[in-house]
């Protein structure tokens, strides 16, 4: 079963922990702007969004890539860079419509979120359940893929 | 079906694994004509500074990848194109039958009309070939002359200064990357290089180059430069059209094609930097040559070919550079067109640059300079015209709040 990360933003106080806990993970420094998830903050509606990678079918990172440095796993269904082939090119971070996969300067390669392998460090590190790790064909993130719908210029299939 | 394709970069080798996805039985031939498998000309800037080896250039990893998809890989050059007897003529003579056939031919480097562009030492920096002959002669100290600071100038620009060159750049326009930036971006980035040590000569032409036996002589409009060692040539691209003459297919400055990238003669389709294919932001037909629109050309041309009617809706310009530690970005319509409206965030102390063009409360190009973070959010408000409603005034006092937008309006409860 396809696992996805469903993020209810009315249940995100904003504490940023799940920033925190990316970034140490995943970069051994607790630095939010390394972080592979990000919390929005909208301070006139007192409201928080947390916002990452939905692991889309499209994958437009992984088409775009032109050294094949990205590739889904087979059984998450989740896209994977893959530091020893990435150039540091950064096509994917301008041919992903959701802004969700960064260049690191500091390794010149590109960075997304990637489940942590099956055990998210976000979802664990969240006080409040705003992130939790469940069944994708329950996701929350069924509005974002259809926002990313309107944005591909590919299969309209009319036949 | 008989499918071939011509053309083994990105739009042809993404064809070609399409066709098999739609069409299990069909017969798949893949054609490109230099020695080496398929590879991405995108990644030889990398390969020049020894970031990867040459096999880190080539578009699929695993060596059985084309067998493994029963996709014939045929190293050959495809003459002319017979589109009344449906063959093509190869260099040797030798002809192949086609059912449906995809140019995906790309384009060549332009060597502009200049007194001693075939000596010794001058080079276009296109072709794996290519990039070993720059290897070699990209020595650190040896004096290296770009002619040319478009995008492709660019980027080998900061190749070269990797390697340790002395590097001058010589651009005829007024400023870098003149067709991917406007004028503010452009002259950050010429500070930006002239603060790293290269010298970069914007509104000026080299007139002439000689050998002067212990290197080139490199004569310019106005100024002069040392003795170079090498001269890298990227003046810019076109179509790769020529062997098209007198085949009946369509021709402007690339291969003119319709909203299913077929061209005016049925079961012959073009994709890539061949192709003149819709422009998602002007609605024109227009040869975008970048690795984004190759591979959504290959992908839809494909499904079409294989009996999938797909409809392009156009795809966007885009482009992203890396100019010794400085990022820069742009999009669909960064200069801005009839009616629409800019905002801008200028920070030329510290290198940051960011222009919205807004029409009406849609989004319809960008640019950026130094700046990295959540930049596919500008292709997706432009590509989705998302109407930004209230956040188009917030954008125009503070177009930094950008990603903050996009997130508000994929939440439809925040404006």
């Amino acid at each position: 079963m396809q696992k996805t990360l469903v993020i209810d933003p009315g249940k995100c106080t904003g504490c940023k922990q799940c920033e925190m806990a990316c970034s140490y993970v995943k970069e051994g420094t607790f630095n939010p702007s390394k972080s592979r998830i990000r919390v929005f903050d909208f301070h006139t509606e007192a409201r928080f969004v947390p916002y990452t990678c939905t692991q889309c079918d499209d994958a437009w990172c992984q088409q775009a890539c032109p050294v094949d440095a990205i590739t889904t796993d087979p059984v998450s269904g989740v896209k994977q860079v893959h530091d020893n082939l990435c150039v540091g090119c950064k096509v994917c971070t301008i041919a992903c419509p959701f802004g969700t996969i960064n260049y690191n300067v500091s390794t010149g390669k590109v960075i997304k979120c990637d489940h942590c392998g099956g055990d998210p460090e976000c979802v664990k590190a969240c006080p409040t359940q705003a992130i939790v790790y469940s069944d994708a064909e329950q996701a929350g993130f069924d509005k974002m893929r259809q926002w990313a719908a309107k944005t591909d210029n590919a299969p309209q299939t009319t036949a | 079906m008989n499918y071939v394709i011509i053309g083994a970069g990105p739009a042809g080798v993404v064809a070609a694994e399409t066709l098999r996805k739609h069409d299990a039985k069909g017969s798949i031939t893949l054609i490109g004509d230099e020695g080496e498998p398929p590879y991405s000309r995108m990644a030889l800037p990398y390969y020049l500074i020894d970031k990867i080896s040459e096999q880190g250039t080539y578009l699929r990893q695993t060596a059985d990848h084309y067998d493994n998809l029963k996709i014939k890989y045929r190293q050959a050059h495809v003459n002319s194109v017979d589109t009344k007897a449906k063959t093509l003529v190869f260099g040797d003579g030798k002809t192949l039958k086609y059912g449906k056939l995809l140019l995906a031919t790309g384009a060549h480097p332009i060597r502009p009309p200049v007194t001693g562009l075939d000596l010794p030492g001058v080079h276009t920096c296109w072709t794996l070939e290519d990039a070993r002959k720059i290897h070699q002669l990209a020595q650190s100290g040896a004096h290296v002359v770009l002619m040319g600071a478009g995008f492709i100038g660019s980027i080998v620009l900061e190749a070269l200064v990797m390697k340790g060159v002395s590097l001058s750049v010589v651009e005829m326009e007024d400023r870098m990357v003149p067709r991917m930036m406007d004028d503010i971006a452009g002259n950050m980035l010429k500070n930006w290089c002239k603060s790293k040590g290269v010298r970069v000569l914007t509104g000026t032409r080299i007139t002439e180059l000689s050998d002067t036996g212990k290197g080139l002589k490199v004569g310019l409009n106005k100024g002069k430069l040392p003795v170079a060692q090498l001269v890298v040539v990227a003046a810019g691209v076109q179509s790769n059209i020529g062997f098209l003459k007198g085949s009946g297919i369509k021709t402007d400055v690339g291969v003119l094609v319709d909203d299913r990238l077929q061209s005016n003669v049925e079961d012959v389709y073009a994709a890539g930097d061949v192709a003149q294919a819709k422009d998602l932001s002007t609605g024109e037909r227009n040869v975008l040559a970048i690795q984004p629109a190759a591979v959504e050309h290959g992908r839809l041309a494909a499904m079409n070919m294989a009996g999938l009617d797909t409809r392009h809706r156009g795809s966007l310009p885009m482009n992203i550079l890396d100019t010794l530690g400085l990022i820069s970005s742009s999009f669909g319509q960064w200069m801005g067109t009839k009616g629409s409206e800019t905002a801008k965030m200028v920070d030329k102390k510290n290198y940051r640059y960011l222009r919205l063009e807004f029409l009406g409360d849609r989004l319809i190009g960008a640019q950026s300079v130094g700046m990295s973070d959540h930049l596919g959010m500008l292709r997706g408000l432009i590509q989705s015209e998302t109407s930004l409603g209230p956040w188009k005034q917030t954008l125009m006092a503070s177009p930094s709040r950008i990603a903050e937008a996009y997130v508000a309006k994929m939440h439809g409860s925040l404006g």
